[in-house]
């Protein structure tokens, strides 16, 4: 049932495949993985998500062949009622074609990754039986993903859009009932409500969006909609755009929906890989190219996309400078790439910002990857000290971190299990980077694999991050100066604060037993750092501004229309480049000339007020608590306890239509209702099985038999009179 | 003979084979009993699903039609008129699926007078389906005021504390609607010489200020049926003091009743007054939606939750019925079907958990997926088509009511309404992950909560469901992911019938 009208489709009828392997996989895991090892489990996973990684390879293929046009491949009817008409067609041309091998490829190596990850994890949170569960949620992340990558029309992206936020919820909530530091409590799972609500209220954005385009455009499929571009109003447009723009900024986690991707670094860090750095978070990126012809026929709505990209870059960029939770660094720092992204994409310069989507989730997979790795090999010599400690644990000093109490009983059951959890009684942090230290000695790989994400995502040249973030800058600098200036700051800070992570975690002296007895990680896990690292290394080479070398513009043209391939600036590159270096000698000179020591207050405190709000993620969660979450509370609580149910209910229906209906009504009526009356009813139901004629007579003492009856001889009675008058 | 052998008079009465039978079984034999009325009630859905398969969708007239004259005195022609169409087949078989699933959820719960709630539970299959399916106005009313009998004691008797006094409340403000709806219905007779429905529209011709009062006093009944805001008073009451299977039913069926009287009688007999109204039933289905939203996310209690967020969903429902045109009216009988189906499956769910529990405070719940794997599970499926995943069921017909009205904002039916019914009811979508979210949350996330000691104190622990109780829920998460990502079979079914009806409206 294919649709598309060149000749030679190849492989494109295993187009749905892309979501029906991972959907077996969570199938065969879901139904059977009771039997299996971790292992299997891990194995029929990985394999799910590896096959759809072929299958985006065998599309690629099939793509080039055709030069990059637009296939389309029908697989079943889906809403068809009025005028509208949906059908669940998947759509294959150079764009998704490149966003497939991303999520299968960087998908299928996390998988791998999991494997060995997941196996510690469940053991440190004592919870075996939940190491298939995670698996089947990151299969159907895989699927959905390639529904929103792969969907024809608006509203297919947007069933693996929120498909998306879903798996996003099960997995930010995977260890639903600890927290962080993996003691009972309700705040992993409230970051996963957080991360499902926020992302609803961009989905609302979303729904007005199709609403208004169905109307305008009498469709919702994306070639439909594009032709008619020049037909429709511009104030129509930038209506849609500006509210895809709000979905944009839920998914995406930018200004001023980002509040939820911190939070989500509760879940597991290959989710964080995964999910909130690589893939998820990047299709607001990929709806606005999507789109491109809509975007680029409304300027004003590009430059306010493009302004929120650039503010979020270099407000982000500033609280991840402020971090000490190594993946709270990389969680503000992929929003402020994601920053750099939605600014490319909202200024036109969408190759510019597909690029950088792809370098990013090389470099900011491994960065996670790594960051788990260090976490775990922190965790593994933990271990080792509380077991050679054995006696004096306990003495060990409580952990810094600041933690969020939502409720007392989490205090209370959190006080109940301590005395389970005996290895691991003092509360200790593995993600603080104060507690590190002089790890490049402990975990050699890990160490190196970092580096080549660190300097990928500083933008050093010729690693990847420099090429796609350059050519973003050049991009900016030539079409809106305030964007260009905020990513450059931005990307100063970017270099700063992942100079500064690097010296604490991995120069200087180790800064808590742990960190000295930490443990490099088995194969299963440096392996897929180590492809990861190659690539975040060699990434730039896919699209060099050089002629002859742009290779991504050139396949992105199929889809985007006609791309400017512009050649290297040395001015543009050269200021970017410079400060890149500056930011890393400054935070040479703070963190490693003397090497940060134990409780040691942040050299960065001196910037007083400053670097509080950096620290305090400049109060935005307060904020919104305060402006938008406790109003709500507090006003739902007063529908319905004020007006609902002691006004409406209590007052308005007992007292005054009871009331006036028992004045008008003879007073025994109510009495009858009573109690009394049913249960003799019921009652004589009972012995209505022994004699029929016997219920006949003792059901007529109920009130509601009474009513009707009443009402029967009332419309009698009318009847009668209509009949005979 | 060949009267009784009419498919839809089998479908409305084949249950009394079971009352019958029940009659002749002892007391003491409750599992008898139990397997007689789960066999009667699968048997009718049998003999429906009969009836789907000699409907013709692309058909518009009503069909397999049973006419019999019935009372006929000094002019007046009351008849035994039955019918369907695509209005109404989706609705008689979610009635006959979720009464065999009403029952099957009773297994353990009800020990009391087996017997009895049996008998009701089949009378009230009678009462539903007859309602769904008579084509004649004064048979339409007697069915109507039918049903509230077997519910009026299923809530009574098997009810929780307070039954009497929700079931009083339930019958009585039920009660007080019909009553208007029976005078119209008799000046409609009276005027019309018939009852017959198709008759009365095919004259057509009324007054319009005329249509408007009876207009009104139909909707009087339905919209207390529904329940519309500010009218939902008895929902709470009747929801909490049900029993299980009660619930079931209520939400599932019942509210139902009420949408489909809009749309079988309100609409195609009283065009005019029918979009002078539009804009009102819409703002009235909008703040329903928010209103129903915002209580329940205050509720502490499982089912008022549920029951107020039915208030929430069927006020959508009522948008999509009023946006007259076909994508929000398809849309709208469509997520009456998925109402019926999510919010049966909570009611069921919560059934379970309650059986056992003995709570339905949430609050003292958490942590119950590591108890409960395969309950949570479901539980979380049936929140998300609850609160609209595309993908599932409740999706498809939010997003087709919301384009409709969307629609109807800009073709001028809600003229003063604008837009901003739907871009003001989409909020409800996010409200909805809010309540929907939050209880599931308190009940599965967090650390372990009280409600598994207290419930170990009393001698039990919490287990996960048995093989009866996730039998129980199958059909309903089989028709969760098929409406959900297959619509079309549902679609075509109804499409052909709104189509029809939109075409007969004088719209501007």
């Amino acid at each position: 049932m294919h649709l598309s009208e060149s000749v030679n489709t190849g492989f494109l009828f295993l187009a749905p495949w892309l979501v029906f392997f991972p959907v077996i996989g969570l199938l065969i895991n879901t139904l059977f993985g009771h039997k299996f090892s971790e292992r299997m489990i891990g194995a029929v996973a990985s394999l799910a998500s590896g096959a759809a990684f072929v299958v985006s390879v065998l599309l690629y293929v099939t793509v080039s062949g055709a030069h990059g046009e637009a296939m389309r491949w029908q697989l079943a009817e889906w809403m068809h009622i009025g005028t509208l008409s949906l059908d669940w067609t998947f759509r294959v041309d150079s764009l998704s074609t490149t966003m497939m091998l991303v999520v299968s490829g960087v998908g299928t190596l996390i998988h791998i990754y999991a494997i060995g990850y997941m196996h510690e994890d469940v053991r440190f949170k004592n919870d075996v039986g939940r190491f298939r569960r995670f698996f089947v949620f990151l299969n159907l992340f895989i699927a959905a993903m390639m529904v929103l990558i792969t969907g024809d029309s608006y509203l297919m992206l947007f069933v693996g859009w929120e498909g998306v936020g879903l798996c996003s919820f099960l997995l930010v909530g995977f260890w639903y009932e600890l927290d962080l530091l993996a003691r009972p409590s309700w705040s992993n799972s409230f970051a996963a409500v957080k991360a499902f609500v926020a992302n609803r209220v961009g989905d609302f954005g979303f729904l007005i969006a199709t609403f208004i385009m169905f109307w305008a455009f009498g469709s919702l499929q994306f070639d439909k909609v594009f032709q008619q571009v020049p037909t429709v109003a511009p104030g129509v447009i930038i209506a849609i755009t500006l509210f895809f723009l709000l979905g944009v900024t839920g998914k995406s986690a930018q200004v001023p929906l980002y509040v939820w991707l911190p939070d989500a670094m509760a879940g597991p860090t290959p989710v964080s890989a995964l999910i909130h750095a690589a893939t998820m978070v990047t299709a607001g990126v990929y709806l606005v190219a999507r789109s491109a012809p809509l975007y680029s026929s409304v300027p004003e709505a590009q430059n306010i996309v493009a302004l929120v990209g650039a503010v979020t870059a270099l407000f982000a960029a500033t609280i991840a400078a402020g971090q000490f939770d190594i993946k709270k660094v990389l969680a503000y720092s992929t929003i402020s790439q994601l920053g750099f992204m939605v600014a490319a994409v909202g200024m036109g310069a969408y190759v510019a910002g597909i690029f950088h989507l792809v370098t990013h989730a090389f470099f900011k997979a491994l960065l996670f990857l790594s960051a788990g790795s260090v976490i775990l090999g922190m965790e593994r010599g933990h271990h080792h000290a509380a077991h050679a400690n054995h006696d004096n644990h306990g003495k060990g000093k409580k952990g810094k971190r600041k933690e969020e109490r939502h409720d007392a009983r989490a205090e209370r059951s959190h006080s109940d299990s301590e005395g389970a959890d005996e290895a691991h009684g003092e509360v200790f942090d593995p993600g603080d980077m104060r507690n590190m230290g002089g790890l490049r000695k402990t975990m050699p790989v890990t160490f190196w694999v970092y580096m080549a994400g660190m300097v990928a995502l500083s933008g050093i040249p010729p690693f990847s991050g420099f090429w796609s973030k350059d050519e973003i800058l050049l991009d900016a600098s030539m079409h809106n100066q305030a964007a260009y200036w905020l990513l450059t700051i931005a990307a100063f800070f970017t270099a700063f604060y992942m100079g500064r992570q690097i010296w604490m975690v991995f120069f200087g002296e180790a800064r808590h037993e742990a960190a000295a007895r930490a443990e490099e990680s088995p194969k299963v896990i440096t392996v897929p750092l180590i492809i990861l690292a190659a690539l975040a290394v060699l990434g730039g080479a896919l699209n060099l501004p050089f002629e002859g070398f742009h290779n991504l513009g050139h396949w992105l043209e199929a889809t985007l229309g006609e791309v400017e391939s512009l050649p290297l600036n040395l001015q543009v590159a050269g200021i970017s480049t410079l400060l890149a270096l500056l930011a890393i000698l400054i935070s040479w000179l703070m963190y490693a000339r003397k090497p940060f020591a134990k409780d040691q207050t942040d050299p960065l405190a001196s910037l007083g007020l400053f670097f509080k709000g950096m620290n305090n993620k400049w109060w935005m969660d307060e904020l919104y608590h305060l402006l938008f979450i406790n109003p709500y509370i507090k006003i739902s609580y007063f529908i319905a306890e004020v007006i609902d149910w002691r006004f409406w209910h209590d007052w308005f229906h007992e007292k005054v239509i009871m009331g006036t209906y028992n004045w008008i009504s003879f007073t025994g009526l109510n009495e009858y209702a009573d109690q009394k009356g049913i249960d003799a009813f019921a009652n004589g139901l009972g012995t209505w099985t022994q004699s029929l004629a016997g219920t006949l007579r003792k059901v007529q003492n109920g009130f509601v038999r009474s009513y009707a009856l009443s009402i029967l001889l009332g419309v009698v009675l009318i009847l009668g009179y209509l009949i005979f008058k | 003979m060949e009267f009784i052998l009419q498919p839809l008079t089998l479908v409305i009465f084949f249950p009394l084979v079971g009352v019958l039978a029940l009659l002749f079984i002892p007391s003491e034999n409750k599992n008898a009993m139990r397997w007689t009325a789960l066999a009667v009630s699968v048997a009718t859905f049998v003999i429906s699903l009969w009836v789907l398969g000699r409907f013709d969708a692309s058909n518009t007239d009503l069909q397999m039609v049973a006419r019999y004259n019935w009372i006929t005195v000094a002019g007046w022609n009351i008849q035994y008129f039955l019918g369907i169409d695509g209005l109404s087949i989706l609705l008689v078989l979610l009635t006959t699926l979720l009464t065999p699933i009403s029952i099957l959820s009773t297994w353990t719960a009800v020990e009391e007078r087996v017997k009895e709630y049996m008998i009701f539970f089949l009378l009230l299959e009678i009462g539903m389906n007859g309602v769904f399916l008579v084509q004649d106005l004064f048979l339409f009313y007697i069915f109507w005021e039918f049903t509230l009998v077997p519910m009026y004691f299923i809530i009574g008797i098997w009810g929780g504390p307070r039954r009497i006094y929700a079931a009083l409340k339930f019958f009585l403000y039920t009660m007080a609607g019909s009553i208007l709806m029976l005078l119209a219905i008799l000046w409609l007779g009276i005027h019309g010489k018939t009852f017959s429905l198709p008759d009365l529209i095919a004259q057509g011709g009324i007054p319009a200020n005329i249509q408007m009062w009876l207009f009104i006093a139909f909707a009087a009944a339905f919209a207390i049926k529904v329940p519309m805001w500010p009218l939902h008073s008895w929902l709470p009451d009747a929801h909490v003091e049900a029993p299980t299977a009660g619930s079931v039913i209520l939400a599932g069926v019942l509210l139902k009743l009420g949408t489909y009287g809009f749309v079988r009688f309100n609409i195609p007999l009283f065009p005019e007054a029918t979009l002078q109204a539009a804009p009102w039933i819409a703002l009235l289905g909008t703040i329903g939606i928010i209103y129903g939203a915002a209580v329940s996310y205050a509720q502490p209690d499982i089912k008022k939750l549920v029951a107020y967020s039915s208030v929430s969903h069927l006020g959508f429902v009522m948008l999509g019925l009023f946006a007259l045109n076909p994508e929000g009216i398809a849309g709208a009988i469509l997520q009456m079907i998925n109402h019926g189906i999510s919010t049966g499956a909570l009611f069921l769910l919560v059934g379970m958990v309650y059986e056992q529990t003995h709570t339905r405070e949430f609050r003292v719940y958490g942590g119950l997926w590591k108890i409960m794997p395969v309950f949570g599970a479901i539980y979380l499926i049936v929140s998300l088509s609850s609160m609209g995943l595309p993908g599932l069921n409740g999706f498809v017909g939010e997003f087709t009511i919301l384009l409709g009205a969307w629609g109807a904002g800009q073709n001028g039916i809600f003229y003063w309404g604008g837009v901003w019914f739907a871009g003001i009811s989409a909020i409800g979508v996010i409200m909805a992950a809010i309540y929907i979210l939050y209880m599931f949350q308190k009940m599965f996330m967090g650390p372990q909560g009280e409600v598994v000691e207290e419930t170990k104190k009393h001698g039990r622990a919490i287990r996960d469901l048995n093989w009866r109780e996730i039998v129980t829920v199958v059909p309903l998460l089989i028709l969760i992911f098929w409406i959900g990502l297959y619509p079309a079979p549902f679609f075509n079914l109804i499409a052909p019938a709104v189509n029809h009806l939109v075409g007969t409206l004088p719209l501007p």
